[in-house]
């Protein structure tokens, strides 16, 4: 049915890619959501590694934020609400030829998929995670997300939500087996920038929130800090995120963390004062998955039929 | 009753001359049940399964079935504790696993009454059971077992009491470990079963085991051997009059497992669930040489999510699962289905609903799996009759699975599961092999789905083949994957992928009768059940009886022709293993009455009265309770 010819790594000629080698259908967000900006970001990464579209593979679940692989001119699997994660994984298998990553929003990452998250953070597999968190329900209209904070007045809490949030950044580091955790925000295209540039580098499941902005159903949820560059802290460390001087400039709130302390890591991921953006923790040492999974890819037919052939044996009469 | 007493079933012209072992002559038998059940972890399925591997490599029919408790280690002496093995063998084919046993090997008293609840043995039944109880110092063992003894005998059983562990202890210092290879081995003696073979059973079950151990179970089953020789004026002989072809022996989930290696298939994905887990055990261990790898996901959701993953990603993929996965697949089938992307959904039923009977056998999930979705979905679905089909029917999924870009559910069950039966070995074809995965360069102008009017068949880039970029979408989309919400376009999107179910069944044939081609009463069945029903319709044929039947192995599109063939009886029938309200039942109607699936689907299908007969007792489908129905239908 398929014309089969042989796994063999595809010769491109040499060629740059552009932008618009990136560029998918028209991104159909609210004009000031916060999640073009990432789009932007993501597309400019993409650039600079050069990333072959046709080996690289976005994949998302449902939401605003996971309408994400549409706008990209790569491939792209629009899968469940919820579900992006297996679906993720199994592309990458036995594919370690390609480049995956995944959009996700914090109803599909943090409610509904939350089961999955945590094994995704275990399996460590290498892809690069972007959740979307705009501590809303957006595609399905304002309902409370479980990052939504206390008291957030949504059309399933009009009286206010009644629970505190999960703080994915915690949770992301309370699993065994984490290898990669960074925070940013969409209103800073340099640090979105380079956490996603650092984020794509990082061998393993490199997990990124970022905060983002739903002005449509939360116009001021992130207006003070937008305003006050003063209530954000910048981690910084040598081996952290590059931050580049504007900015540098922009957030004179400054820490140096070492992304290689778990402990301090879990501290500060706690700090409810500022928002802390940059790398918590990073480890590439940590156990892969997909590692297993292309340990024995692209045995021949005739390997395949020996095999068989051997256990035949052991149920002949 | 089948198997009325031994001297029915006896052949005069048997050509294998009747062994003789300590003067006594064999009697020669055509076939016969026997069974040995103990508690949990004694060891009888073991020594079950040796005996009908032996059987099997001397040229006989057999069949397997496991007893299972539902708990891992239920208390012992306990009717619900009931564990063990029916072998039923045969100098010919054997298809099912009979009625009432001639035989029963018991650990003790209470199991076997397990067993009696279950209809498993009749008058004259030999029970060889373990007699330690009768000097048991528990006063209360010791009155229910000599209680148990005086039913039995008053049942008509014929009951020999044996010391076994007294005699295992003369070879060995802990009876209780290999007391069922003593079993065996008086079993080999008394069915006349060649003694080296079993011995090269057990080195072979205990291949992992250190040498002592396989010594001291060598030595016990020749103890049993011996003994029976000497103390057991039991001695039978089952010839073979089958053609001697190079068979294989295994169940129906190792079939499963190995039909997997056969297609090429490089992942199987799964989250462990009852009964079909051993799939994976068995892939486990030999998966990874064949190029494939076993992912123990999360849970059922993301098991298929993982394999949707996989094969959206080239490499073939199967999960593998019962009832309650299947319900938590439900909503990745139908984006498999919705994004057309390849997959081998394998349903290894149980009973159901909810938990249900886990290690129990049922086909309850036929109408989920043709019709369990929101909104339209088509989905391929064939079910296994035999431990034969298991291995076959994989490879056959797989390629309709990735040459209709859909997915496939194939349905086995519980008593298939742990059934063994020898079958062809078959050929390996290289070709049914999946292909290395494609990564030319996709011709630009071809659309990710240009459905083909006809058949609606597309044909679908894989990630790396570049020009083939495109964004798979479980919402409605047109033949560019872009997301429509147009009438037109959703109404042209089901219509494409609706229109390759009909293109299969095109490529079907009708399904062959067994029996006449028109007569009186047709009976109708599909997966487990195959063996049982051609059994009882035969029998009921050679009584005069004027009936057929037939046995689907397509159920999505089903196969064709069936409104013709049912219209050539006077009456249609199905038996299934599920539940139907009696038509006598309180408060039941023509109009209220629920049917079973497969009789309710094929009424819709063919605008022709089915009845049924079923029950949902847990237990495989017997020849003697079908022929029982079959003689109130036809008069005999
Ligand atoms: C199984 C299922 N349940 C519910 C929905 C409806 N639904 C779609 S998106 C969504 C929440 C989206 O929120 P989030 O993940 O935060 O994404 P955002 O829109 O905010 O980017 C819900 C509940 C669905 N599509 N599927
Ligand atoms: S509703 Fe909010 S999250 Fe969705 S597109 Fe609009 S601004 Fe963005
Ligand atoms: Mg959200």
């Amino acid at each position: 049915m398929f014309g089969l010819q042989s796994e063999c790594m595809l010769h491109v000629p040499e060629q740059y890619h552009t932008l618009s080698d990136y560029e998918g259908a028209q991104p159909r967000w609210c004009p000031s959501c916060g999640d073009h900006a990432v789009l932007t970001a993501v597309q400019k990464v993409c650039r600079e590694k050069q990333l072959p579209p046709e080996k690289t593979v976005f994949v998302s679940g449902i939401g605003c934020s996971s309408r994400f692989p549409h706008y990209m001119k790569t491939y792209g699997f629009h899968g469940l609400h919820g579900r992006p994660f297996p679906v993720a994984e199994g592309i990458k298998f036995r594919r370690p030829d390609l480049d995956v990553f995944v959009a996700t929003g914090d109803g599909d990452c943090c409610s509904i998929g939350a089961g999955h998250w945590i094994h995704a953070i275990r399996y460590n597999m290498n892809m690069t995670v972007m959740l979307l968190d705009n501590e809303i329900y957006g595609l399905t209209k304002m309902q409370t997300s479980p990052t939504s904070r206390k008291g957030t007045i949504s059309n399933t809490h009009p009286h206010g939500s009644i629970l505190p949030p999960i703080n994915p950044l915690i949770t992301t580091l309370g699993v065994a087996n984490a290898s990669f955790v960074a925070q940013t925000v969409d209103w800073n295209p340099a640090h979105l920038y380079s956490t996603l540039l650092a984020a794509h580098s990082h061998q393993g499941f490199s997990f990124v929130r970022i905060l983002q902005r739903c002005p449509h159903f939360s116009p001021n949820l992130f207006a003070e800090e937008i305003s006050n560059p003063d209530l954000t802290v910048l981690l910084t460390h040598e081996n952290g995120i590059e931050a580049v001087e504007e900015v540098q400039k922009m957030y004179k709130n400054s820490v140096v963390h070492d992304p290689a302390d778990m402990n301090e890591a879990r501290e500060i991921a706690q700090r409810e004062d500022l928002i802390p953006i940059g790398l918590f923790f990073c480890d590439p040492s940590k156990e892969q998955y997909d590692k297993y999974g292309a340990s024995n890819i692209g045995f021949s037919p005739q390997k395949k039929a020996d095999a068989l052939n051997v256990e035949f044996e052991k149920y002949a009469v | 009753m089948l198997n009325a007493n031994l001297d029915e079933l006896t052949t005069t012209d048997n050509n294998n001359s009747a062994a003789e072992i300590s003067g006594i002559k064999a009697k020669p038998l055509k076939e016969c049940i026997i069974e040995i059940v103990s508690d949990a972890g004694e060891g009888a399925q073991k020594a079950g399964q040796s005996f009908g591997s032996v059987s099997a490599k001397m040229g006989n029919g057999v069949w397997t079935v496991e007893i299972i408790p539902a708990e891992v280690q239920p208390p012992a002496r306990s009717r619900a504790g009931a564990s063990g093995i029916r072998i039923r063998f045969g100098s010919n084919k054997i298809t099912n696993m009979g009625d009432e046993a001639d035989l029963v090997v018991a650990f003790n008293e209470q199991v076997l009454y397990g067993r009696i609840e279950q209809d498993a043995y009749k008058a004259g039944t030999i029970i060889l059971i373990e007699s330690k109880w009768k000097n048991s110092k528990v006063p209360e063992i010791k009155e229910e077992y000599a209680q148990a003894l005086n039913e039995f005998k008053e049942r008509g059983f014929d009951v020999r009491e044996i010391l076994m562990e007294e005699e295992c202890l003369k070879h060995v210092d802990n009876p209780s470990k290999g007391k069922n290879m003593w079993v065996l081995g008086m079993l080999c003696s008394i069915y006349s079963r060649d003694v080296t073979k079993a011995e090269a059973q057990i080195r072979h079950t205990f291949r992992r085991k250190s040498e002592k151990i396989i010594e001291s179970n060598l030595r016990l089953l020749n103890a049993g051997y011996s003994w029976a020789a000497e103390n057991i004026e039991l001695k039978f002989q089952i010839g073979s009059e089958m053609k001697q072809v190079p068979r294989l022996v295994m169940n129906g989930n190792e079939a499963v497992g190995m039909g997997v290696m056969a297609a090429g298939i490089e992942v199987c994905s799964m989250y462990p669930i009852t009964p079909a887990t051993s799939v994976t055990h068995y892939l486990s261990e030999v998966f990874e040489k064949s190029g494939g790898l076993v992912h123990q996901a999360e849970d059922e959701i993301a098991a298929i999510g993982f394999a949707i993953g996989a094969s959206y990603a080239g490499k073939t993929a199967v999960t593998i699962t019962s009832g309650p996965g299947m319900a938590l697949k439900t909503e990745f089938i139908g984006l498999a289905s919705m994004a057309e992307v390849p997959l081998v959904i394998v349903d290894v039923q149980r009973g159901g609903p909810s938990t249900g009977l886990p290690t129990k056998v049922e086909q309850g999930d036929l109408l989920y799996a043709i019709f369990g979705q929101p909104g339209d979905t088509p989905t391929v679905v064939l079910a296994a009759s035999t431990i034969e089909e298991c291995y076959h029917f994989v490879i056959l999924s797989r390629q309709l699975a990735e040459a209709f870009r859909m997915p496939v559910i194939l349905l086995t069950d519980a008593n298939l599961a742990t059934g063994v039966q020898p079958f062809t070995r078959p050929e390996i074809n290289l070709d049914s092999f999946s292909p290395p995965v494609n990564q030319s360069p996709w011709k630009k102008e071809i659309r990710p789905y240009e459905w083909d009017e006809k058949t609606g068949i597309s044909q679908r880039p894989i990630p790396g083949q570049a020009d083939g970029m495109y964004v798979l979408t479980g919402l409605a989309h047109d033949e560019e994957s872009h997301v429509a919400y147009d009438s037109h376009i959703n109404q042209l999107g089901c219509n494409r992928r609706s229109r390759k179910m009909a293109a299969i069944h095109k490529t079907l044939t009708p399904p062959k009768i067994n029996g006449d081609e028109s007569g009186d009463l047709l009976v109708v069945g599909w997966g487990s059940t195959l063996g049982a029903i051609e059994e009882a319709v035969s029998l009921a044929r050679k009584m005069g009886g004027s009936v057929s039947s037939l046995h689907l192995r397509f159920l999505s599109p089903v196969e064709p022709g069936l409104e013709e063939i049912f219209k050539r009886f006077k009456k249609v029938m199905t038996v299934e293993i599920n539940y139907g309200d009696e038509e006598n039942d309180p408060l039941i109607t023509q109009e209220n009455r629920r049917r079973t699936q497969l009789s309710w689907f094929l009424r819709a299908h063919t605008l022709i009265d089915v009845d049924f007969l079923a029950h949902i007792h847990g237990q495989p489908m017997r020849p003697g309770f079908i022929l029982q129905r079959l003689k109130k239908e036809l008069g005999l």
